[in-house]
């Protein structure tokens, strides 16, 4: 099996993080450093690259495990080349998240939790994502998409289906 | 029109780099603070300014700044709350988008204030693309000689960092908070101690939400005095008001403390009134966490006073009539909007966001959401109601951190206000088929009949 690292530019990011916390402390940088990983391997977190993460913070793989499934940004199966995650908690649920989802649903012809047949889609529902004013709104890597209507949705699946690149919530 | 003490400059084109900030008078805490005052000064600023916590529990901050154990030979921290998570709140995310510095100028004057040497501010993770917006600034104000050794020349130095965190609701509570910080799953910790004595790496620590940090900045700028006449009694100086839902507009509004609640609701200057021309059926004033309370209890207390805009006559009637201010996240409901739908969406998320250390908020906001979204799905039973109602009790008081009160206080208020609506549904199960039911017919009781003016 191929060994897995991290790329130059990657390492120098993780280790500029583990400077952030006092000496000891570079557990600190787990949260942080995930995130990193995560860009960086596929948009989710195998066993292989929790353990990579482990080594370098030098804890134990449990200490890493434990937190990844705690959090709801990390994920530990593959997803779609661009994850599409629409709010669905009362505020945007008010100003209507539901026809959202469900127009996602039909024009990706997947429904909430699966990846499109060409894995270029994952679409998940997620809880308040603090856009309540611009609801509803969906997040597809770093980037909010707010004030939505069906016609935003087909013109942003249409663009990033065009653009063809991994979602990251590092770029 | 109220004062603007935090949103004055946020339209300011270019207001988010340093030299535009500098520009409008950016940074004056921080030299006054440094070269004209000690930092025990700095604190009796706060505590003169009756400044409450703006993340929901609204503890003096001064106080809270007091409590820190200044006798320790640890390293001490000053960590800001970025984790805003709370359903109805955006006002952090607006300030540190906008005008980061703010947030950056506040934190090293409290840092200075507290003798943190090493300050954090912890963000949520969806929020990454404002972490990039505050390091930008934090690079810049370590250029110009606000961050680093020596600020300004003076003996005092301060290292400060953005962490984000990974999507977890139950950081937002402090010292979940901290242990994240750690690198550790989000489990609240026992108190106490309290992270006054024992917080980031069981070192003196304290935590505060960024509009709390942000408020700092015009405290020692114009003096604790000044501020604190902004405001009645112990709710002092002004607030952001995160306000959404059936309203015609939208947004974040500074205003002061004290404005009536019908102004903010249907002045222009405000939300302008409910959307659509449609009457307004209730109110969540401080975040999903808070009661939920009908429009007639809203605008007037129990008592037929006119419900203002502060911490203590939001909660007037206590939990029988009245609700809290929490974290200003304002969200207003019309005619055609569902409660028990509303209350669903509300018990799946603190369902999903409970850590699962306790096992009556873990087991109990599982049952709150089972049972209500049956309800909501024409399946429930007319007992169903009152078990929504023990669960809830079971759940509150009973729990590590208030977590369990937040998931418990929406469905007993919801219960409590609108009970003919969970009954409507368990008895005409096929008008509530379809999911936007009350658009097509409004619920309407006698009684709401009333409430909503009709």
């Amino acid at each position: 099996m191929e060994e897995i690292k991290f790329s130059e530019k990657s390492l120098a990011l993780v280790n500029k993080i583990i400077k952030r916390y006092p000496e000891g402390r570079q557990k600190s940088a787990l949260l942080p450093i995930l995130h990193v990983a995560q860009a960086e391997f596929d948009g989710w977190l195998s066993p292989a690259v929790m353990d990579l993460v482990a080594s370098i913070l030098k804890i134990k793989p449990i200490e890493v495990y434990e937190v990844a499934s705690f959090y709801s940004m990390y994920n530990l199966e593959p997803v779609g080349k661009c994850l599409i995650e629409v709010c669905q908690t009362g505020p945007c649920w008010l100003r209507g998240s539901d026809d959202i989802v469900e127009h996602l649903q039909n024009k990706l012809n997947i429904k909430v939790g699966e990846t499109t047949a060409d894995g270029m889609f994952t679409l998940k529902t997620v809880e308040c994502l603090g856009s309540c004013g611009t609801a509803p709104m969906l997040q597809c890597g770093a980037k909010f998409h707010e004030n939505l209507t069906t016609e935003k949705v087909d013109a942003l699946v249409e663009d990033l289906r065009s653009a063809n690149a991994r979602s990251s919530y590092m770029r | 029109m109220g004062k603007k003490l935090l949103t004055a400059n946020i339209n300011i084109p270019g207001i988010e780099t340093f030299d535009v900030y500098r520009k409008n008078g950016g940074y004056a805490s921080v030299e006054k603070a440094l070269k004209t005052m000690t930092p025990d000064e700095v604190t009796e600023e706060v505590k003169k300014s009756g400044l409450r916590g703006r993340g929901g529990a609204g503890f003096p901050a001064g106080m809270k700044w007091s409590f820190l154990d200044r006798k320790s030979e640890k390293p001490r921290y000053l960590v800001c709350n970025a984790d805003e998570s709370e359903p109805g709140t955006f006002k952090d995310r607006y300030l540190m988008e906008k005008i980061p510095h703010l947030l950056i100028e506040g934190m090293i004057t409290g840092s200075y204030a507290l003798g943190a040497r090493t300050s954090y501010i912890y963000i949520r993770g969806e929020y990454m693309y404002i972490v990039r917006i505050l390091e930008k600034a934090i690079e810049e104000a370590y250029a110009a000689g606000f961050l680093g050794q020596n600020i300004l020349g003076t003996p005092y130095s301060l290292d400060l960092y953005v962490h984000p965190g990974a999507g977890a609701y139950i950081c937002g509570e402090e010292t979940a908070l901290l242990e994240s910080l750690e690198g550790k799953r989000g489990n609240p910790r026992l108190k106490p101690p309290f992270p006054a004595v024992a917080g980031l790496y069981a070192a003196p620590t304290v935590v505060n939400n960024v509009e709390t940090i942000a408020a700092v900045v015009p405290i020692v700028n114009g003096g604790g005095d000044e501020y604190a006449k902004i405001g009645i009694g112990k709710s002092t100086g002004t607030k952001l008001i995160s306000a959404s839902g059936h309203i015609n507009k939208p947004g974040i509004y500074e205003i002061d403390l004290g404005l009536p609640v019908e102004e903010f609701i249907y002045s222009d200057e405000y939300c302008g009134g409910i959307w659509k021309g449609r009457k307004m059926k209730a109110v969540v004033a401080g975040g999903s966490s808070v009661p939920i309370l009908p429009a007639d209890l809203i605008l007037k207390t129990a008592k037929g006073e006119q419900r203002l805009m502060t911490y203590e006559s939001l909660a007037d009637g206590g939990f029988v009539s009245g609700t809290m201010l929490g974290s200003g996240g304002f969200i207003v409901y019309d005619e055609t909007a569902c409660i028990v739908r509303n209350l669903w969406t509300f018990a799946r998320f603190y369902h999903h966001e409970s850590c699962g250390q306790c096992s009556p908020c873990r087991e109990g906001t599982g049952w709150m959401e089972k049972v209500l979204h049956r309800i909501e799905h024409g399946h429930g039973h007319m007992s169903d109601i009152d078990l929504l109602v023990d669960v809830a009790k079971k759940i509150e008081g009973n729990t590590i951190c208030p977590l369990g009160d937040a998931a418990a206080w929406p469905v007993a208020s919801a219960i409590r206000h609108f009970r003919e609506e969970f009954e409507y549904h368990v008895k005409y199960p096929e008008k509530v088929s379809n999911p936007k039911h009350f658009e097509i017919e409004p619920f309407r009781s006698e009684k709401k009949l009333e409430a909503v003016g009709a």
